[in-house]
């Protein structure tokens, strides 16, 4: 039902899309991969909030503490709306990675122990690699990753292999942030379930995309930063089941996640607070409970019927280039395109594509492993978003086959 | 060997070779076409140590002191990049140290560079400019 997804109106919702670059050329935005832009909604939710009800939560007992936190809190309920999980499993962070990190030093030095094996896949960003090999190093585990297939989907063989009774957990991305993979989560944490292993879902790429259901995935713990999501950055959240999260230790220390302080001994607060020390982002929770309100509102199945009639445009053009390699062709993938031509080096076209005023990202993506695994050491990424139109991927193509032209 | 030019001529005679390409093609194409002047880069300098750090592609830049001045051998993966080093070379080769470090690199404004590579400032000129001005330097201690 691509007629109720009205891609003019949605793009006159995002005031960036009418900046010019370069000698007056329209922007086209292809990389919203790297960061979503904001419409008008989540930048006015975020000024109204600092022009009418700014102020300190969770203390104080006047009107505007009182008005701050429940708008707060309301966006607390409003994410574990959208994951379908309960309010006090969401914790808020300054992203995905602070997520991994928040995991991977609470739970992870819980419970990681000497011999134990963290099982990563062989696409994960290095945010899902770093703070594990972190948490290895300091208690003798090891980092393991789950081999990607030559199309760029995951291994399933080697998986369901993988997942042995040594192996702690299991972090693995729901969404490839260069092969545009979709990974089949359910599915790998319903294995890693029946074999005891705990998991750990990072979503940043997957949450634009569509509907995200932290049960019908079976995680124990799943990661999303604000600013993919049309939201803004410096705010994401760390959903943990409860159980989980009652179990965990504190993060950091501080303020706001504590029961009672005193020299003699401190007791902390229950989840989620427990985990959320200081101040947290307050306009940052207000324009991703907006961003989440404004992106509810659009068709998600005419969302995804578009962005795959945009891939399907996308990828036929660009295979038309001679020496285009598209690294990623799984028949389960989202808007994203990582290629490399023939001969030509990423960043060339990346700058020459630039000055077509066509914004794509170039380079190894924070995922060294991955570009290790297709033998490249950079790849020039197109990514779409909501406003994405078959006239920017027209564009995109044509500033690539410019690029390839003048470089060749 | 002694440059036929002063580096302020190098440098004007580059900002008047922009100056009668009007189309960004034009431009781009000139840059692309300056890195292919570049000598053959030896291959025993394609090492960690004569990388400039700081770049999206891989830049080399080897420096040699010859009769007080330097001599720079230079390359990149990337066409657009090895260009922009070659240009460089064009003002700052065979120089000696005193001469590069007073040299204002006010040309790549004048050019118009920075701003059309607005999209890769960060890459490359800025790092190989100050690595060859790190050479100078250290050049420049050792003979003092």
């Amino acid at each position: 039902m691509t007629a109720t997804f009205d891609i003019a109106a949605i793009r006159a919702e995002f005031p960036i899309l009418s900046r010019r670059v370069h000698d007056g050329r329209p922007l086209v935005y292809m990389d919203s991969a790297a960061t979503t832009m904001k419409p008008r909604h989540v930048l006015d939710a975020m000024r109204s909030f600092d022009e009418q009800h700014y102020s300190n939560v969770h203390r104080g007992s006047h009107t505007l503490a009182a008005e701050a936190t429940e708008m707060f809190e309301g966006a607390r309920t409003q994410v574990a709306a959208m994951l379908g999980a309960n309010a006090d499993e969401i914790i808020f962070t300054k992203g995905t990675t602070e997520s991994v990190n928040l995991v991977a030093a609470t739970w992870g030095r819980q419970h990681v122990q000497t011999e134990d094996v963290i099982l990563v896949s062989a696409m994960e960003h290095h945010a899902n690699i770093v703070p594990w090999q972190m948490v290895a190093a300091e208690t003798g585990a090891s980092v393991r990753p789950i081999p990607v297939l030559e199309d760029g989907s995951l291994d399933d063989a080697s998986a369901r292999q993988m997942l042995t009774a040594d192996i702690r957990i299991l972090a693995v991305t729901h969404v490839s942030n260069v092969l545009g993979t979709v990974n089949n989560v359910a599915r790998l944490c319903a294995m890693a379930r029946e074999r005891g292993i705990v998991t750990f879902v990072d979503g940043a790429q997957a949450v634009q995309h569509g509907n995200v259901n932290v049960r019908d995935i079976g995680c124990d713990f799943y990661a999303f930063s604000a600013h993919k999501l049309y939201g803004p950055t410096g705010v994401g959240v760390l959903y943990g089941r409860r159980e989980m999260l009652a179990s965990m230790p504190p993060y950091q220390g501080g303020g706001a996640m504590i029961d009672r302080v005193s020299f003699a001994g401190t007791t902390y607060a229950e989840p989620p607070m427990r985990f959320e020390a200081g101040t947290p982002h307050l306009e940052g929770a207000i324009g991703l409970a907006a961003a989440i309100e404004w992106f509810r509102s659009i068709d998600c199945d005419a969302l995804r019927h578009h962005e795959a009639e945009l891939l399907a445009h996308a990828t036929e053009e660009l295979s038309r280039i001679d020496g285009m390699r598209i690294i990623g062709t799984s028949p389960n993938k989202v808007g994203i395109i990582s290629f490399v031509v023939d001969g030509v080096h990423a960043s060339d076209i990346g700058m020459i594509a630039d000055r077509m005023g066509v914004a794509m990202r170039v380079g190894h993506h924070c995922a060294q492993p991955l570009m290790d695994r297709f033998g490249v050491s950079s790849t020039v990424r197109m990514s779409f978003g909501v406003h994405t139109s078959h006239d920017d991927v027209q564009q995109s193509v044509h500033a690539v086959a410019k690029a390839v032209e003048m470089l060749r | 060997m002694t440059p036929a030019m002063t580096m302020a001529q190098a440098a004007n005679d580059l900002v008047e070779q922009f100056e009668f390409l009007p189309s960004w093609e034009d431009r781009y194409a000139h840059i692309i076409s300056f890195g292919k002047t570049l000598a053959p880069y030896p291959e025993e300098h394609r090492s960690e140590t004569y990388k400039v750090k700081g770049c999206q592609s891989q830049v080399w830049l080897h420096p040699s002191v010859q009769d007080g001045r330097i001599h720079f051998e230079a390359d990149s993966d990337a066409s657009i990049v090895k260009g922009i080093i070659a240009m460089l070379l064009f003002v700052y080769n065979d120089r000696t140290a005193d001469e590069i470090l007073g040299m204002k690199p006010d040309f790549i404004e004048r050019i118009g560079l920075t701003q059309a590579l607005s999209a890769n400032r960060a890459n490359g000129l800025a790092s190989m400019l100050k690595q060859i001005q790190l050479y100078a330097l250290a050049l420049s201690r050792r003979t003092a």
